[in-house]
């Protein structure tokens, strides 16, 4: 397969994947935007405005970078999961398996696919953040840069989640118990300096900690974490994620018999 | 007529062996000449969809060489591909999608950029009835119709080796027939085509080669001709006019009673009929009509797999 047509596939792959959160937006695109709203809502004007500050910064402008990086987390991951477990499910996986695209094609094309819809929605709830919180931005390389490696990290993981995924219910044990209980201890809420030594240790263990810090220091400038040390961790799962998913398509595991 | 020289697929020693230690395939060979219209014909379980897994990489081979037009797949699984196209025996396609996305987006899997795919799925679309349902989710097409879509699917990267696993399974007879039909015609364009049928009288209709594949092994690979040529017996029923209480028994002709108006006979390939006819006459017996009992490569079939399994029987006690 040349050059040009490992394009083609590989964008018509990401069409694909577009087209299919595109065409179940009421299950893909508007929940979680009502729920982001709902947390604006809540923790940002109702309980927010008897907070205070956190960090030195009103309370809903300390939480909207963590509620935007949450939806893009959230939504890359399950984007990716829903959609190839859907395609082993119904078997239609076979169509790319006998086709000639080789994996890294493959991999690129369900990542991408996860990230549009990560992005896309992490997009919408930022144009929702600003109409509760007012904020400049602060550094938009940073911003772009972390939110990107995030989306492509979680968009990774929901892949290997799906591969190894043989029920329904395997799709939803990871989001449910390892990703939101992550997210919820990432430092969107509070700040670890609130921790005392040994829960503030076990934080610094979540990788959630230190994107939703990077995110927030892009945003508003504000970090409980190095950044250089946000982005080589991102980055390094990102890899590790990477080369995982890509062997384990290479292997053929629970996809091939 | 195209000339049936090098190979579209040639098989050496193929083994597979599953996870749980089931060994599907115990090291079959096998040879389809480009241009064949092959069957490979089996019982269940017999190793048919496990050989076509390994051909279009749904399933990884234990041991063996496989090559597609000469591309061994080991050493470039990705060119062999380009010239393979499958439909499977299961619905495998998107059922949210339409079918137009699902060709167009096929024939991109296989590196076919966009305007040539959508023409192409235009075409194979009209070719197989299909036009009027090119814009409806494919969940709402017939079983008929869904078949045909994996066909057109198989086709939209006109691929020079189609393998086809039971297409006309549940299909009526109508259907079948154009499918048929419409398979016959890109074969005679030059389009190589396998195909594992339940229907012996598929196989007997449309194929020049054959094989039979049972427990994991070839039990026969041949030519349907040759074939036939091998059954030396046939069965016939013969429907009588009027109830019979018993007829004579007659040497060479072993007469059974099915019911009181219809008997069964037995005949070797080079008897002749004329004989029994008059000794029916002579009993007053009256013939009103004739058939087969079975379709004559299913009884070839049926004995084969009957004596492989037999021959495994003594192997295994032994």
């Amino acid at each position: 397969m040349d050059n040009q047509k490992k394009w083609v596939a590989l964008s018509t792959i990401v069409r694909r994947e577009i087209r299919r959160f595109m065409r179940i937006w009421p299950q893909t695109l508007v929940p979680p935007v009502i729920t982001m709203a709902l947390y604006f809502v809540i923790f940002g004007k109702l309980i927010g405005s008897r907070i205070g500050e956190m960090s030195s910064l009103p309370y809903i402008q300390f939480v909207a970078p963590g509620l935007i990086m949450m939806s893009v987390i959230t939504n890359s991951y399950s984007n990716v999961v829903s959609s190839f477990f859907g395609s082993k499910f119904q078997s239609n996986i076979e169509e790319l398996l006998v086709s000639p695209t080789p994996n890294w094609i493959i991999l690129l094309g369900y990542v991408a696919g996860g990230m549009a819809r990560g992005l896309g929605v992490g997009f919408i709830v930022t144009l929702l953040s600003i109409y509760f919180a007012d904020f400049s931005l602060y550094s938009l390389p940073v911003t772009i840069a972390i939110v990107l490696m995030t989306s492509l990290m979680f968009s990774l993981a929901g892949l290997i989640n799906a591969i190894f995924a043989s029920s329904f219910d395997d799709i939803s044990i990871i989001p449910t118990f390892v990703l939101t209980p992550l997210i919820y201890l990432g430092g969107v809420f509070y700040s670890i300096e609130l921790l005392s030594g040994f829960w503030k240790g076990l934080s610094l263990l979540n990788p959630i900690l230190y994107m939703v810090n990077a995110f927030r220091y892009g945003m508003v400038g504000i970090t409980d974490i190095n950044i250089f040390e946000s982005f080589a961790m991102v980055g390094l799962f990102s890899a590790i994620l990477f080369f995982v998913a890509l062997w384990l398509l290479e292997k053929g595991s629970r996809l091939r018999s | 007529m195209k000339n049936l020289q090098s190979n579209a697929l040639q098989i050496e020693s193929l083994v597979k062996t599953y996870d749980n230690n089931f060994k599907a395939l115990k090291g079959i060979d096998l040879e389809v000449k480009e241009g064949d219209f092959f069957a490979l014909l089996g019982p269940n379980g017999a190793g048919k969809s496990t050989t076509i897994g390994v051909i279009c990489s749904l399933v990884r081979k234990s041991a063996g060489k496989v090559k597609i037009f000469g591309i061994d797949i080991d050493e470039d699984f990705s060119a062999a591909k380009q010239h393979v196209g499958v439909v499977p025996q299961e619905f495998n396609f998107n059922q949210f999608e339409k079918p137009i996305d699902i060709l167009i987006t096929q024939a991109g899997y296989y590196g076919i950029d966009v305007a040539v795919a959508t023409e192409r799925a235009h075409k194979y679309l009209k070719l197989l009835g299909l036009w009027e349902k090119h814009n409806v989710p494919s969940r709402s097409l017939s079983g008929g119709m869904k078949r045909r879509l994996m066909i057109a699917r198989a086709l939209i990267h006109e691929p020079k080796l189609l393998v086809l696993d039971e297409p006309t399974a549940g299909v009526d007879i109508e259907l079948r027939r154009s499918m048929w039909s419409f398979l016959e015609s890109i074969n005679r364009q030059g389009t190589t085509i396998i195909l594992t049928t339940h229907y012996l009288e598929e196989a007997e209709h449309l194929c020049r080669n054959i094989a039979i594949i049972d427990q994991g092994n070839i039990v026969k690979n041949t030519s349907i001709k040759n074939l036939i040529k091998q059954l030396n017996k046939e069965t016939f029923i013969l429907d009588l006019k009027g109830e019979v209480k018993d007829i004579k028994a007659l040497d060479a002709y072993p007469l059974t009673m099915v019911d009181s108006s219809t008997i069964e006979v037995s005949i070797d390939k080079n008897q002749s009929l004329n004989h029994l006819f008059s000794h029916l006459t002579t009993e007053g017996v009256e013939v009103v009509s004739m058939r087969n009992k079975a379709n004559r490569l299913e009884e070839l079939f049926i004995d084969m797999v009957e004596k492989n399994l037999t021959t495994n029987k003594v192997s295994d006690n032994g």
